[in-house]
């Protein structure tokens, strides 16, 4: 059925028809809508969830992996410094090999206090074992809290899953929603099957143990082989669910244009439309531009990349977010796929959306013209550029 | 059926970990477990007793037992209890039970104790406190007494260890009006068995804080620890008491009740002059600590039962 949802409202429709058993919640701007909405469907009885009110984001994931320990299908959900707050839970979920599924509303990180919407929260957090999906609308937002879930608990990966909505651009703003019918997201997702990691009383076990030097590498070679079957069940859970739901996703990556493109931009999360819908223009202006929005930060899509950005003359990669004193961590990841495929054309990161400053169509298109000046004189010259800070790409 | 020596199982639930000789952590633990039976889920925070007992591939506890974040002990207990009881799958026999020391508890995990307690979930949350940092060697917390040395608070010209006094965990907990809680020491066990036996049985958050000496840190023989852990409580240092929360005593505010009520104090100072981590103290400081004990106690003789 059609309805007018917010990002946040989506996600907790699709949190919704997942049917989690316990939901552990803590409010943050801008996730609150999430767990108020929750609440909401728990009150009615639309939602049948133990809803846990936690004191504390850190708490907040601890009572999801003991909810997971147990074999229960749990959600929680948080933003910015709430997820810097649990950072350290992070690594217990992964380790932990718990299927949990969180929500993050991209969010800047203190200080200067922000409560808008970047992307410094969740990509300071890369390394912590989680697979971290980036949603482009409320649809797509609504349809990967669902996939998440059917990601996160298949027997191959067994890695928890953060879904990410950018603050305010998703998070807050209405768009019209195909909210699927329980019956179909049930026959999607079935319950989940505990595994081998939750209590037994008929064997009990010993989980979340600590492991020396001999056996701990074992257990972290293994939380990396296993997000890295992630790709190819990403695959078979989309073919699924366009069979079931009628829509197609398109895996690690989405791309437009980028066949024939001569000048590419790489970003990734709610930006992606608007830079789509300049395409057109610098089309008309004899510019070959494609785009690549990456859905899958974790794992790192770098065999896809570089597959779409084989004959690709400059690169540029936008994101929200600065790994201060170094650049974009997703400018470094691209640029060590590009290396490793021995793809050698000038890149280059534009910084910008910092604490939700906007980012202009005109701003995209100057980004677009400054890759073709790349492109003609195949250096990227200055490598990583803040975007309306130093008119990047239009007035050197 | 009231437990005892004689009655207590001798199933164990808790063995072939690495606990230091004379360890009176591992000594609540194993009692406690004893008590709970084989469907206890048990959550441990990083310290003494996860780093003992859960060494891959030597894994020590015969029941379900996780390791939780340093912080995070009543919130994964939570989580735990949570998980069961939507899944419809918690035993009748099942006590979801936490073991976080002083630290663990007092220090780091309070907070999300204090959540616990307030939403009134259905877990059992054990203390065990050896007054101070023990797994990384002997380091100050809260509940580290007035006057014990310890690697964080060195016994030198101007101090003789710690200078503050022990955080009132007990009264912190009770004023939630948790439904149970109770303090014990290892060396009273029956008293802890019969404890534990009682918050087993009582539904909502029961708490227990239970002193468990240890030799390594406090520097005794490794054979006195039951013997330090009953002298802490006849010399009045530590007391035996219970909780009893409004929603099962009917009292407004809940109830305390002393279990023990000694006419006469042993010696603190022999009390104290066994022990390594106190031998800087001067007479003037023993003297401080013997007023202070008798101030807590003719509070606590006035007001609790």
């Amino acid at each position: 059925m059609k309805q007018f949802l917010s990002g946040d409202e989506a996600f907790a429709e699709g949190v919704r028809l997942a049917r989690p058993q316990v939901i552990s919640a803590y409010p943050i701007t801008p996730q609150t809508v999430v767990v108020e909405r929750l609440s909401e469907m728990v009150e009615s009885g639309q939602l049948n969830a133990e809803y846990v009110h936690v004191e504390s984001e850190h708490s907040a994931l601890s009572c999801a992996i003991g909810a997971s320990a147990t074999g229960a299908r749990t959600f929680t959900a948080t933003s910015s410094q709430g997820l810097l707050y649990m950072a350290e839970c992070l690594t217990y979920a992964a380790g932990g090999r718990f299927p949990i599924v969180m929500m993050n509303a991209n969010r800047a990180t203190a200080l200067p206090w922000n409560i808008y919407g970047d992307q410094r929260d969740s990509l300071a957090l890369l390394d912590h074992g989680w697979i971290q999906a980036y949603a482009k609308n409320n649809q797509e937002a609504l349809d990967m809290a669902l996939m998440a879930y059917a990601l996160a608990e298949d027997a191959r990966v067994m890695t928890p899953v953060m879904v990410n909505l950018d603050g305010f651009a998703l998070t807050h703003t209405y768009e019209t929603v195909d909210v699927p019918e329980q019956a179909q997201a049930d026959a999607f997702l079935p319950p989940y099957e505990p595994a081998a990691n939750s209590f037994n009383f008929e064997h009990p076990v010993n989980i979340g143990y600590s492991a020396g030097p001999e056996y701990n590498k074992y257990f972290k070679y293994w939380e990396h082989r296993d997000m890295l079957a992630a790709p190819t069940v990403i695959e078979e859970i989309e073919t699924h669910f366009a069979q079931i739901f009628g829509r197609r996703y398109t895996g690690m990556l989405e791309t437009a244009h980028t066949d024939d493109a001569e000048v590419v931009l790489v970003t990734l999360g709610s930006i992606a439309g608007l830079a789509e819908s300049v395409l057109e223009q610098l089309r008309e202006e004899g510019i070959r531009a494609g785009l690549v929005r990456i859905r899958y930060m974790r794992p790192f899509p770098k065999d896809e990349l570089a597959h779409v950005l084989m004959r690709t003359k400059a690169i540029g990669v936008l994101e929200k977010d600065i790994s201060f004193g170094g650049e974009g961590t997703v400018f470094t990841n691209v640029n060590s796929a590009l290396l490793q495929a021995g793809i050698s054309v000038p890149t280059c990161n534009f910084i910008g959306g910092l604490g939700g400053d906007d980012i202009s169509v005109d701003d995209l298109c100057d980004i677009y013209r400054a890759l073709v000046r790349m492109a003609n004189q195949q250096s990227a010259g200055e490598h990583v550029r803040f975007i309306g800070i130093d008119n990047v790409g239009g007035h050197e | 059926m009231a437990l005892n020596a004689s009655t207590i199982s001798d199933n164990e639930l808790f063995f072939g970990h690495k606990a230091c000789a004379g360890c009176g952590g591992s000594l609540a633990v194993r009692a406690a477990l004893k008590v709970l039976g084989p469907h206890a889920i048990a959550a441990l925070p990083a310290g003494c007793m996860s780093a003992v007992g859960f060494n891959f591939p030597q894994l020590s506890f015969a029941n379900n037992a996780m390791i939780t974040p340093f912080a995070a002990t009543a919130a994964v207990l939570t989580g735990i209890e949570a998980g069961l009881r939507a899944q419809g799958k918690k035993p009748d026999d099942c006590t979801v039970v936490g073991f976080a020391g002083d630290g663990g508890t007092a220090d780091i995990g309070l907070q999300a104790l204090s959540g616990a307690i307030d939403r009134n979930d259905d877990v059992l949350y054990i203390c065990y406190d050896n007054e101070a940092y023990m797994n990384t060697g002997i380091q100050k917390s809260s509940l580290t007494p007035f006057g014990a040395k310890t690697t964080t608070t060195p016994a030198g010209q101007h101090a003789h260890g710690c200078l503050t006094n022990k955080k009132n965990l007990f009264q912190i907990v009770a004023a939630h009006d948790i439904t149970y809680a109770a303090t014990a020491s290892v060396g009273y066990l029956p008293d802890f068995v019969r404890k534990v036996e009682r918050a087993r049985d009582i539904h909502g958050t029961r708490f227990i804080h239970v002193m468990a000496p240890c030799p390594t840190g406090w520097g005794c023989a490794v054979d006195e620890t039951v013997d330090i852990a009953r002298d802490i409580v006849d010399t009045g240092l530590w007391y035996l008491a219970e909780f009893e929360g409004s929603a099962i005593s009917g009292v407004c505010g809940g109830k305390f009740t002393l279990n023990r009520n000694p006419q006469t104090f042993a010696s603190v100072e022999a009390y104290l002059k066994r022990q390594g981590r106190f031998r800087a103290l001067d007479e003037c400081e023993i003297a401080e600590i013997e007023a202070a004990r008798d101030a807590a106690w003719e509070v606590m003789r006035a007001s609790w039962c």
